[in-house]
């Protein structure tokens, strides 16, 4: 399996975009080696702009600038944009739907051992509460590169996350991506499995051994969260009766909310949610973070046999 | 471009202080004081300075104010009102539900506005953002943006005086409306931002300070901003929170409450004492 980190398909699709979009502008605030902004630095270093450490300024200049019709790409980390600058992005970008897209990297435990201070897992909550915003959680380095393409012919604000160590290349260059559509990864009719972002992968091998046990499993990557693709969220609590929900990042408001705010209103079904649980993460490998936090294919293993029990308690 | 003269803008500045009374005491709230202490920037901006067509809002090359003090929104309405972007009866609709006025400004409900705003600190970056896409795309139009003092307390508006001058945005021309009160009293008491002129000029602006309230001054900054190049330009206008109407003029109170019909008819009397009521509509 070929490995990549998500945050070099940010900059692949920088540097396609470069090349065929002459509107689109790079700010970054002092981390462009990082974020992968310093590969569209050097080929294009007359549209980028380092704000330096001044997060807050960096979404202003971004939202001048898009009144003036470009579309400026604001990249930092997930913690800086999100976090620092929300009331920026609230109020000057999202209220008057101006055209800014915020990239944030390093979101999700995974970034390791810088710690807790750097581990964004609160900017799905963050973003998606937000109207007019567009929220897009990538599955790997392939599709993070076609969001950065298709965010930059979408009219309106958006945010992009990705994540900073490499991780499976699953998906391939000729796979649809569609904003707004999620994609079916395998079919089942027992129980389906939603994720976003890199953790995916884990929920495929988790899906694989469920089936070895004759659990049929659907897999989805929900790649957007907002606009979210109910009817397929609703369809697969019709069709499979259970639903676990993986993600990255705060359970609470993140994926596993969204997820369970459509089925209440629509099709009531047994949810288990995989993910951060009301805690901050700390330094350590990634591989002994996920395994402490309970974010392996295992611990989806788990909370699917949780849920289908659940299920046919209920049944 | 017409331009007026200063004894033409001066019943204008009148008209506007009475826009600004009529319309907060009809809505029943709003920020009369700080609207009022910058009458005569926001006056001779939008009669005398700015490069624009009222009639034709998306005309590229135009000039663009941004408010960053979105709470002051009312001396802005007045002057778009009375420079011709809608109609003056309007500003009566100020706060109302459905109006265009928004409490704090919409760009979205009403065109002509270049960005929504009320969460202060955050205008100044706007504005080197349209500056800064002016200079990539070599076009010649200015950008300015008015502030509070108070809201200079803010560390956006830091870093943004930084970057206008690190990328030499000599198209940006910042305001700031230098009248010593915010909402819990003076600046300089509840956190001081003296010595101002000293604190622009070490973040390398071209720094210009005059009497706000006089028109003549006023003028001159502005032009005098016009011709600096190279660096970015601040006029710090010092004001009277409130001017024009006795019982406000620095008075912390009335940040953000509005006059009730008896205390609008003692403003309006002695906004028009000299030469009576020229009020229309
Ligand atoms: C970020 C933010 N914090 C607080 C407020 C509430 N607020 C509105 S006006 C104001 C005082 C502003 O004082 P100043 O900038 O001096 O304005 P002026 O005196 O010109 O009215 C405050 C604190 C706000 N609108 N935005
Ligand atoms: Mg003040």
């Amino acid at each position: 399996m070929k490995m990549k980190p998500t945050r070099d398909g940010y900059g692949e699709g920088l540097l396609e975009l470069g090349k065929t979009n002459p509107l689109v502008l790079v700010l970054d605030a002092d981390l462009s080696k990082s974020t992968r902004t310093d590969w569209f630095m050097k080929e294009f270093p007359e549209r980028f702009f380092d704000i330096g450490i001044a997060e807050q300024d960096m979404l202003g200049t971004a939202a001048g600038l898009a009144l003036a019709g470009k579309i400026p790409f604001v990249t930092t980390y997930g913690v800086f944009v999100a976090g620092r600058a929300w009331d920026q992005i609230r109020t000057t970008i999202a209220y008057a739907e101006l055209n800014v897209k915020i990239a944030g990297a390093h979101g999700g435990i995974s970034v390791g051992p810088d710690g807790a201070t750097h581990q964004a897992l609160e900017e799905i909550t963050l973003m998606r509460v937000l109207p007019n915003m567009i929220l897009v959680v990538p599955c790997d380095a392939i599709e993070t590169k076609k969001a950065t393409l298709a965010l930059a012919s979408l009219q309106g604000p958006a945010y992009l996350r990705f994540t900073r160590e490499a991780s499976p290349v699953f998906t391939s260059e000729s796979d649809i991506f569609e904003i707004g559509k999620s994609i079916t990864l395998k079919k089942g009719t027992d129980l389906t499995l939603i994720g976003c972002g890199p953790i995916v992968y884990e929920a495929l091998m988790a899906a694989e051994e469920l089936n070895k046990l004759g659990i049929s499993t659907r897999v989805i990557n929900m790649h957007t969260i907002k606009p979210l693709d109910k009817e397929t969220i609703i369809k697969a609590a019709l069709e499979t009766g259970a639903i676990v929900t993986v993600e990255e990042h705060q359970v609470m408001g993140g994926l596993g909310g969204a997820v369970a705010e459509i089925l209440v209103q629509n099709s009531p079904v047994p949810v288990e949610m995989i993910g951060i649980q009301d805690t901050f993460g700390e330094s350590g490998t990634p591989e002994e973070l996920a395994e402490k936090y309970g974010l392996t294919s295992r611990h989806i293993i788990e909370a699917s046999k949780k849920v289908l029990k659940r299920k046919t308690c209920r049944a | 471009m017409v331009f007026f003269s200063v004894d033409k803008l001066e019943p204008i500045c009148k008209d506007i202080r009475a826009d600004i009374l009529r319309m907060t005491e009809a809505a029943g709230s709003g920020h009369p004081g700080g609207s009022l202490s910058a009458v005569e920037l926001m006056t001779v901006l939008y009669f005398n300075v700015l490069n624009h067509r009222p009639q034709e809002l998306e005309w590229s090359e135009r000039d663009r104010f941004i408010l960053s003090k979105g709470h002051a929104c009312p001396v802005v309405y007045a002057v778009m009102a009375r420079s011709g972007y809608f109609p003056v009866e309007e500003l009566l609709t100020l706060r109302k539900l459905g109006s265009r006025l928004q409490g704090h400004p919409n760009m979205k409900s009403l065109p002509g506005l270049e960005s929504s705003s009320g969460s202060l600190g955050q205008g100044l970056s706007v504005a080197n953002g349209l500056a800064l896409a002016a200079k990539i795309d070599k076009r010649d139009y200015r950008v300015y943006c008015l502030m509070g003092d108070g809201e200079l307390q803010e560390g956006q508006i830091w870093e943004a005086a930084m970057t206008a001058a690190h990328y030499k945005l000599d198209n940006v021309c910042a305001l700031v409306d230098y009248n010593n009160l915010q909402i819990d009293g003076k600046v300089e008491d509840v956190k001081g931002i003296a010595p101002l002129k000293e604190k622009w000029l070490s973040f390398n602006w071209h720094v210009i300070e005059i009497d706000g309230h006089d028109l003549e001054q006023v003028e001159k900054a502005y032009a005098e901003a016009k011709q600096i190049k190279g660096k970015p330009s601040i006029i710090i206008a010092k004001t009277i929170k409130g001017k024009g109407v006795s019982f406000m003029e620095d008075v912390a109170g009335w940040h953000g409450k509005a006059p009730n019909s008896e205390e609008l008819e003692q403003a309006l009397k002695e906004i028009y004492v000299q030469e009576g009521s020229t009020l229309k509509n």
